[in-house]
């Protein structure tokens, strides 16, 4: 094929049949991809779809089984990174590749480095370098601050940095507001809007409708490593863009039969306790959770959401208050004689705490029960009961790939999400406490663990539901606690949260205790 | 299809192992060559050393028996996420107990050998559990505790071996263990005027009863399957591991992270312990006054990396480490090599071991060859 030479309107990238094939399974089936020059293009697609795959060979990290890339109409060959750079691309990956004691300056220009005389190093010329790209594009980046002391928005706008370093027109962002709040993501898409201001062009991966509404210009649905469409992002609402995600009608909202809270299950009085660094992290902090209810703990990241969640599931102890569940002092129990008792956790980082992720899946469905028959009798394990758990609950929870000998580790998020809900609510728990429990996760599989959480719920059990994600909390929650600084400061009835209201506590604006 | 096979075989850890120590042998080769040996003459003494008589095949399996066990003992803490350093003071320690036990305790044969290798097991073990207490109460490091466990149980080793009334008249050793406690096969039988009887007649038996064969290599057969069979089988085993891939989330299903790894630093203790006492019952028949470490430990480690910290794999591995041992201190009669070139041999063999990149590289290598170079080979 010739190389295509164009005029101005000449397509930034063109990707055309690229198949991707990783043994017998197919990530990409000869997707074709245009993005124009100064445009901003959203890839959307659930968890798995193949967007990740496609970008990767954009950025040259893997070459495609068949397919030709073109990058300003020039056809390429990228084999590898090095190459795509060369060529002006960038990507931000989801997990920042910076070295932490750095300042923001030193990682920049790690690789880069522009040295004087006898091979010393300029460092004058590079925070200069550096600190004038921040002012171009509004990154607001302090160059002299060292990875481990900057917030994880900042450590994203100096990844974005470092590709703007290295002369990249074409920016590849792959989930990048998975990590960020509210105001960040708001500020990113500034940044955003700044780029292509100035002629950069940029590519989201993501599966967040809203945010491709405000983000993006067109957007490229892939489902299963097809390519459903590239729309005009203007002319389509978000439910249209969900359905071609999804390949079905989506339902945002969710289903819940009528309130009839019972006693409490989970009682919390005069709770504090200290964080990793030895300050005070929960402060008299108190409320209950009833039966047939989902109480939400709403709240700015980093107000106590993390310890408390430690203190209930046993991982941290208390200074003092009492935490009492179905009538018993359980202030001192292990994280085992909680669970004996019926608490059930889906843990806030999935990778840390919900999985062993070299271990199979079936071996990560029996993680609690792991010593009780029929999984294990006498101490010796029945690999062939513990496999026959497997299966059903991989059919009933409809975990992708269907495989009990799968390693966790190699299952896409929310299908690692599925498995965390599984083992969890197979357990027919008292008290479920679930953190964080659709981060990360695309709208399907958003719904269908909300309609989990509802069901375990409207079976008159007690859920506690700790979100970041206000729509999250509004949608399933019966009451709503707010916390802030460490304290619960107001309880409120659905009926009587909104959006504004829940802010203002949020921030701290308004401590009214109500019980 | 048979390509396919053929690339899982060149990504599997068996080829890995192999690959490594085929280069380990092509280094030895390239050492010897520029020391002035015939690479071909060296590696047909090891050979020789090591097959060409029945004795010599004994020998082989006697210098292994250990190293499978200490090998074992840092394979199954690794798989639990731990790093014993300690296989040497435990063998010292499992090695000592043997001896006491085995010289002054009184009890009717095979029993008196099982209670003196539960005794050096058991010290050992507690040796290794208190590695594994100091990280579980106060966040010792077990590389930190373990090294310095070495040098305590050398030492302490040294001490009690030299007690008036544990020392052997006219030598720096205890007092040799009795008859009874000894798992040699047939040690008095073999020596009586029967037994001499015997072994004129068949010749390839009186070879092998020339060595100390004895039962220790059945023992590091089957710890090598208790190790595999209590990591895979047990519920016990599942949580060690559980422990040592993700302790956060281990202890997030209740599983009481702080018991298993002393429980993992025991276990791993009595294995290296079995190593040592089985080594005095079956062989040395005595716990001698160390000037330096003995290196037994020390090799487990190696020998778990060549067996890719599986059970299983221990058990070749320690093999191939016992021959290339055996087989190449001939060298030095032979062809005045000096030692140091095996000791080279087996140190690339471990080098290649730890260098999975390299195999990867070459793995794919083959992948691409035996695919004929697809589309994106070049």
């Amino acid at each position: 094929m010739p190389d295509r030479i164009g005029g101005a309107d000449v397509l930034a990238v063109e990707m055309l049949g690229i198949t991707k094939r990783f043994g017998d399974f197919t990530a990409n089936d000869r997707i074709d991809l245009d993005v124009r020059r100064g445009e901003v293009h959203a890839l959307l697609g659930e968890n798995g779809a193949g967007k990740s795959t496609l970008m990767n060979q954009l950025y040259g990290l893997y070459p495609p089984t068949s397919g030709d890339i073109f990058i300003n109409g020039e056809r390429v060959r990228l084999a590898s990174p090095k190459m795509a750079i060369e060529r002006g691309i960038g990507m931000v990956h989801q997990h920042f590749m910076l070295v932490q004691p750095f300042t923001v300056t030193e990682n920049i220009i790690l690789g880069l480095e522009s040295t004087g005389a006898f091979g010393i190093l300029d460092e004058a010329r590079a925070y200069r370098e550096v600190e004038s790209l921040s002012d171009r594009y509004g990154l607001l980046v302090d160059s002299r601050a060292r990875i481990q002391d900057i917030s994880v928005a900042m450590q994203q706008r100096v990844e974005i940095l470092k590709c703007l370093y290295r002369g990249a027109d074409i920016l590849i962002l792959d989930e990048p507001t998975a990590v960020l709040t509210p105001q960040e993501i708001e500020y990113l898409g500034e940044i955003i809007r700044n780029l292509t201001s100035e002629g950069k062009t940029v590519i989201i991966i993501t599966h967040k409708l809203h945010e491709i509404k405000s983000m993006a210009d067109r957007c490229s649905v892939i489902r299963r490593g097809v390519k459903i469409g590239t729309v005009d992002v203007a002319s389509h609402t978000e439910g249209e863009l969900a359905e071609m995600m999804v390949g079905r009608e989506v339902t945002f909202a969710v289903e819940k039969r009528p309130l009839q809270a019972g006693d409490p299950v989970l009682s919390v009085k005069d709770v504090c306790c200290v964080n990793n660094r030895g300050l005070p992290a929960l402060k008299d902090l108190s409320f209950d959770v009833r039966r047939g209810e989902i109480l939400a703990i709403a709240g700015v990241d980093g107000n106590g959401q993390s310890e408390l969640i430690e203190v209930l599931t046993g991982l941290r102890a208390v200074e003092s208050g009492s935490v009492t569940m179905l009538g018993s002092d359980i202030t001192g129990f292990a994280p085992g004689a909680r669970i004996e008792m019926g608490l059930a956790a889906i843990p806030e980082d999935r990778q840390k705490r919900g999985l062993v992720g070299p271990f199979t899946v079936a071996e990560n469905l029996v993680l609690e029960e792991r010593a009780r028959p029929p999984f294990s009798t006498r101490g010796i394990l029945d690999l062939g009961a513990i496999e026959r758990h497997a299966r059903s609950l991989i059919e009933h929870f409809d975990i992708r790939p269907p495989r009990e000998k799968y390693l966790a580790s190699s299952l896409s998020g929310g299908n690692q999400q599925k498995v965390i809900l599984a083992r969890e609510i197979t357990r027919d728990p008292e008290l479920l406490i679930a953190s964080q429990p659709t981060r990360g996760l695309d709208v399907g599989a958003i719904e269908y663990v909300h309609k989990r959480l509802v069901q375990v719920r409207d079976d008159g059990k007690a859920v506690l539901l700790i979100s970041l994600d206000l729509d999250e909390t509004l949608d399933l929650a019966d009451r709503i606690a707010v916390i802030y600084g460490g304290r619960i400061v107001a309880v409120l009835d659905r009926e009587d949260a909104d959006e504004r209201k829940l802010g203002l506590l949020m921030a701290g604006g308004e401590a009214v205790h109500v019980q | 299809m048979s390509s396919e096979k053929r690339s899982a075989f060149t990504s599997s850890p068996l080829f890995r192992t192999l690959f490594s120590v085929f280069t380990g042998l092509l280094v030895g080769a390239i050492v010897l060559l520029a020391s002035g040996y015939s690479p071909a003459k060296a590696y047909q003494v090891i050979f020789d050393g090591i097959f060409s008589k029945p004795s010599y095949v004994s020998y082989t399996i006697i210098y292994a028996t250990p190293l499978i066990m200490t090998g074992l003992s840092v394979a199954f803490a690794f798989k639990t996420g731990l790093f014993n350093i300690g296989a040497e003071g435990q063998f010292i320690m499992g090695a000592l107990g043997a001896a006491l036990a085995g010289a002054f305790i009184s009890l009717p044969p095979v029993i008196h050998a099982l209670v003196a290798a539960a005794t050096g097991i058991a010290l050992a073990a507690a040796w290794g559990g208190l590695a594994g207490y100091l990280k579980a109460r106060f966040g010792v490091n077990e590389v930190i505790a373990t090294i310095m466990l070495n040098w305590t149980a050398l030492y302490l080793n040294n001490y009690i071996v030299t007690l008036p009334g544990i020392k052997r008249p006219a030598a720096t050793a205890t007092a040799f263990i009795l008859d009874t406690a000894r798992i040699e096969f047939l040690p008095l039988w073999k020596a009586s005027e029967a037994g001499k009887l015997w072994r004129a007649g068949h010749p390839v038996w009186n070879d092998i009863l020339r060595t100390p064969f004895n039962a220790g290599i059945l023992a590091a057969l089957l710890l090598a399957f208790v190790c595999w069979w209590l990591l895979n089988r047990t519920t016990l085993g599942y949580e060690l591991r559980a422990v040592g891939h993700n302790s956060d989330c281990a202890e997030h299903v209740g599983i009481d992270v702080k018991s298993r790894m002393i429980y993992s630093m025991a276990i791993a203790g009595g294995l290296a312990g079995a190593a040592g006492a089985l080594h005095v019952l079956g062989w040395t028949r005595q716990a001698a006054e160390l000037a330096a470490m003995e290196g037994l430990g020390f090799d487990g480690i190696a020998v778990a990396l060549i067996g890719n910290a599986s059970p299983v794999g221990c058990v070749p591995a320690g093999l191939l480490f016992g021959a290339l041992k055996y087989g190449g201190s001939k060298l030095q009669f032979a062809l005045r090599a000096p030692i140091e070139v095996v000791n080279i041999v087996i140190g690339s063999i471990v080098f290649f071991v730890a260098m999975p990149a390299l195999t990867r590289i070459v793995s794919r290598w083959a992948r691409r060859t035996a695919r004929g170079g697809g589309p994106h080979a070049g």
